[in-house]
């Protein structure tokens, strides 16, 4: 990586290095929207095939975390491009304080994330041995429900057996659905561990004081990718937490 | 390597280029001059190239009798899974683009290198790692699920060595995208001055638009797999149909890539194609800019016509009929090629040297390829003729009578500039030619076959089809000799060639401006291109001025 | 304000994205909450796209990037269009399975031993 605004051997100009770089980002981003697009294509397909079970699924996830971890990420977002903005405006102090609030925001999405899939152990719900979609609605002890009237979610499984043609049917279609919610919020988990890391190199060199208006690209990349990510999960929540919310 | 001279070459190696200007193996496996690692892909694509080749002996070699003794039927599944995966993902992918792309891209733009040489570093030491994988795969007990993958076989049933396969074709993937990137951006912002886009060579032109199929389509073979790989080891339920799941969703995942993966295979053959003919012919292609469109139009099609592949599996007769469509359409850009190619041999000045050889070669054995995937496009032949031997020769005679002939020819129009040294000729055309006889008659009969009912991926077959099968194995051994022997006569010129001097053949690009071997900075200074391409009348400097040219001249701008 | 020839967005501008993402945001859960049939989706989905847009356009500088990158950025989401679309003709013309096909398998079919 380019340590300060030196000119490597291969190009003739900064300008040209910089306009290089960016347009290697932005095509790497491109190959990123294919490739999260197929595991976007999966889960379409099977939510065409069974919008109830999917329904069911979406459900079993805790609305208030997902909003949260939205709100978030587009937060970490902004303080993202505010650290852009403090390198392009020569602000060298502040490039540091927003890569570092940014990361701070990227690990909390992290940590709530842990929370999920832990929730999704307990309440048997990871594709596989043991998932039982109706566990939470018989076991209500076991989820933290007790004493919550789950009138709206006992109705919304009995209607969902009846659709798809037996619990064995609904269980299968809905393992299906958390198979596609582990693989896509594993993936852009994945992404935000890398992301994570790109941060923390970012941080060290910003602190020494590397970044101005003459020479920020890597601010400016590095923030494409987070950016990109931030508008994955900005398609992820509607499509994994908001299917049939108003049953329940 | 000194600059020692034989009797009769006038021409002395230059005194200081890219292969001597520094040593050692660290100044190898760490370089980043474009034009090492092409090299380094060199080794390691021929390497696969081998490896991918045994499997297809062994596979002719069982086929040879009826109820084929060689192997069992098991094993005779990993072999045609295994050859597929070798050939297509490690030797025909790569060979083009990370060898002769790579070396000649930055030169024929007039840069110094590629526009991020480390990342094309990268890309190699990724081609390995995924390369090391399928090898750990195929030595693990092999895999046997077609190079296609299709569920739920590879991703439930299979018990071969799937996963590691699977893990070793993801990363390779990368391989793919970061050289695409790598190209893709170097085009755009590292020409030299001059270089505008339609002064670009159509070498240049093929990588572009093979570039862009790496972008785009690798990726989604990137996430298939990974979700085959997920249900193979979580049993997620993507494509398992007791979880309700579609193996069909699977094929058109894993097809969305593999189809425009073909074009990534031809294309750039056909850059190199474009490069042989207006040089041996001593007159500008013609047709530049409908080859240049041309290339960019397979890429684009290409991308509409995957499900071409899944008329027998279970996809809806209206998408069938509207991806039939869509295949014939995608015939017309490379038919535009073919008769470019053809209209551009019409008062040349032919010469039969050996790349002219292999170009010829390219256009009849590319066309009787294409022209067959016409009969498969047609739905009602496709019943007849889907998973049999037609479908087979059809896309050998491109992949092999196209790709890995454009492939070899171009190694060996570009051998003096790569190595400063001259193959000898009269053995090279013999080798051509031998070549050019085992293949036919290797992938001929299979046609026939096809047509008969042979299906394809079966270890044995009704007695009546043997005549055909011992001639198709006979033809395989002709065609085995026709690829040692360049190995063997390339590999000697590297130390015994004739001197080539920096133009031997003449040809128009800047490439052959530069020194053989050319240095490692490729140029001495910039240069500022003023010419077009293909342009034989304005270059005194060929040393064509005496030799009189039959025929019509086009003007300097080309011929359109 | 440029430096360089880069355009740079100010702060303010990048405040009012923010709150216009926030916004949508909680205007994407409370639309959530109403039952509007197959239109949820659709909804949804805009709000999303609209989302993603202001973010590419200023947070991405999308907007005061040169053509060429607005180009590469356009082709990547109708190349996905392609991938979604085109597939979609094969599964909106075939019949959808039938309720109860994969109802009661057997368990040692789902689970490798």
């Amino acid at each position: 990586m380019h340590r300060t605004g030196e000119l490597y051997g291969q190009y003739k100009t900064l300008e040209q290095q910089k306009e290089t770089a960016s347009l290697g980002m932005w095509i790497f981003l491109v190959q990123e929207i294919l490739f999260f697009g197929g595991i976007f294509l999966a889960y379409s397909i099977n939510r065409h095939l069974y919008p109830t079970a999917f329904g069911i699924g979406g459900n079993m996830l805790s609305l208030p975390l997902g909003f949260a971890n939205t709100v978030v990420l587009i937060a970490s977002s902004f303080t993202m491009a505010m650290s852009v903005w403090s390198a392009q405006t020569s602000k060298k102090q502040l490039v540091p304080i927003f890569l570092i609030l940014t990361l701070i925001l990227g690990c909390v999405f992290l940590g709530v994330k842990v929370k999920e899939y832990k929730d999704k152990f307990d309440h048997h719900l990871i594709p596989g041995h043991g998932f039982d979609i109706t566990y939470c609605s018989k076991n209500p002890a076991a989820c933290h429900l007790e004493g919550k009237d789950l009138a709206d979610e006992l109705k919304e499984i009995k209607e969902g057996v009846e659709v798809e043609g037996g619990e064995t049917a609904l269980n299968a279609h809905a393992q299906l659905y958390f198979s596609l919610y582990f693989g896509m919020t594993g993936l852009h988990a994945l992404h935000m561990v890398v992301g994570a890391g790109l941060l923390l190199w970012l941080i060290l060199e910003a602190r020494k004081g590397r970044f101005d208006a003459n020479y920020n690209t890597p601010v400016e990349n590095i923030g494409l990718y987070w950016h990109f990510v931030d508008i994955v999960w900005i398609f992820l929540f509607p499509l994994l937490y908001l299917i049939n919310r108003h049953l329940a | 390597m000194s600059a020692t001279t034989t009797a009769a070459s006038e021409h002395q190696l230059p005194r200081e280029h890219y292969l001597n200007a520094t040593y050692g193996i660290r100044s190898w496996l760490l370089t980043t001059d474009h034009k090492r690692i092409a090299l380094l892909y060199l080794a390691s694509v021929t390497f696969f190239f081998f490896v991918g080749g045994i499997f297809a002996t062994l596979i002719r070699v069982h086929l040879l009798t009826p109820n084929g003794l060689l192997v069992t039927p098991e094993t005779y599944n990993k072999l045609f899974t295994m050859h597929g995966v070798a050939m297509i993902f490690f030797f025909l992918i790569p060979s083009i683009p990370a060898v002769l792309g790579n070396f000649l891209i930055p030169i024929m733009i007039g840069a110094k290198d590629l526009a991020f040489p480390k990342v094309n570093l990268l890309s190699w030491y990724i081609y390995l790692i995924g390369g090391s994988f399928v090898l750990y795969s195929f030595g693990t007990g092999g895999l046997d699920t077609g190079w296609t993958f299709y569920t739920p076989l590879s991703s439930i049933y299979s018990n071969s060595a799937v996963t590691p396969a699977v893990i070793g074709i993801f990363i390779n993937g990368f391989s793919s995208i970061l050289t695409g990137l790598n190209f893709l951006v170097t085009v755009h912002t590292m020409r030299a001055p001059g270089m505008t886009w339609f002064r670009l060579p159509l070498f240049v032109w093929a990588h572009y638009a093979t570039s862009l199929i790496m972008i785009l389509g690798t990726p989604v073979i990137a996430i298939t797999l990974l979700l085959a790989g997920l249900e193979r080891m979580f049993h997620f339920g993507f494509f398992n149909p007791i979880y309700g799941g579609d193996p069909i969703l699977f094929q058109h995942l894993f097809w969305f890539y593999s189809h425009p993966a073909v074009y990534i295979m031809i294309l750039p053959a056909m850059g190199v194609i474009s490069e042989i003919i207006p040089t041996f012919t001593r007159k500008p292609i013609f047709g530049y800019s409908f080859i240049a469109a041309s290339s960019i139009g397979i890429a684009v099609i290409g991308f509409i016509v995957w499900a071409h592949h899944m008329f027998l599996t279970g996809e809806a007769t209206y998408a069938a009929i509207a991806f039939s469509f869509l295949s014939y359409l995608v015939a017309v850009p490379s038919a535009v090629k073919v008769f470019n190619w053809t209209a551009s041999l019409y008062k040349g000045s032919v010469s039969y040297d050996t790349p002219m050889l292999y170009a010829l070669g390219f256009i009849g054995l590319f066309t009787i390829g294409g022209l067959t995937g016409l009969f498969l496009a047609c739905l009602g032949l496709d019943i007849h003729l889907h998973d049999t031997y037609f479908v087979i020769a059809h896309f050998h005679y491109i992949m092999v009578g196209g790709a890995v002939m454009g492939y070899v020819g171009g190694l060996h129009f570009w051998w003096p500039k790569i190595t400063g040294r001259l193959y000898p000729e009269f053995l090279a055309r013999a080798a051509a030619i031998i070549l050019f006889i085992g293949f036919n008659l290797t992938f001929f009969p299979q046609f026939i076959l096809g047509g008969l009912g042979m299906p394809r991926r079966y270890h044995n077959y009704p007695p009546e089809f043997q005549v055909l099968n011992v001639m198709s194995t006979a033809g395989a051994s002709i065609l085995a000799l026709g690829y040692l022997l360049p190995m063997v006569y390339l590999t000697w010129s590297m130390r015994y060639g004739k001197i080539a001097g920096p133009n031997p053949w003449p040809a128009t690009g800047l490439e052959w401006k530069t020194d053989s071997p050319p240095l490692t900075e490729n140029f001495h200074e910039t240069p500022i291109v003023d010419w077009e391409p293909y342009d034989f009348v304005h270059r005194p400097d060929l040393g064509l001025a005496g030799a009189k040219a039959p025929g019509k001249l086009a003007p300097a701008h080309g011929d359109d | 304000m440029s430096e360089n020839g880069h355009h740079v967005v100010s702060p303010k501008l990048y405040a009012a994205i923010l709150a216009a993402l926030l916004a949508g945001t909680w205007i994407t859960v409370q639309a959530a909450k109403i039952d509007l049939g197959r239109w949820n989706i659709v909804l949804a989905l805009l709000i999303a796209t609209i989302k993603m847009t202001l973010v590419i356009l200023f947070f991405m500088h999308g907007k005061y990037s040169p053509k060429r990158t607005q180009l590469v950025i356009i082709s990547g989401f109708f190349w996905l269009a392609i991938m979604l679309g085109l597939t979609m003709t094969d599964y909106s013309t075939r019949p959808a399975p039938e309720p109860g096909r994969s109802a009661n398998p057997p368990v040692s079919a789902i689970y490798r031993a």
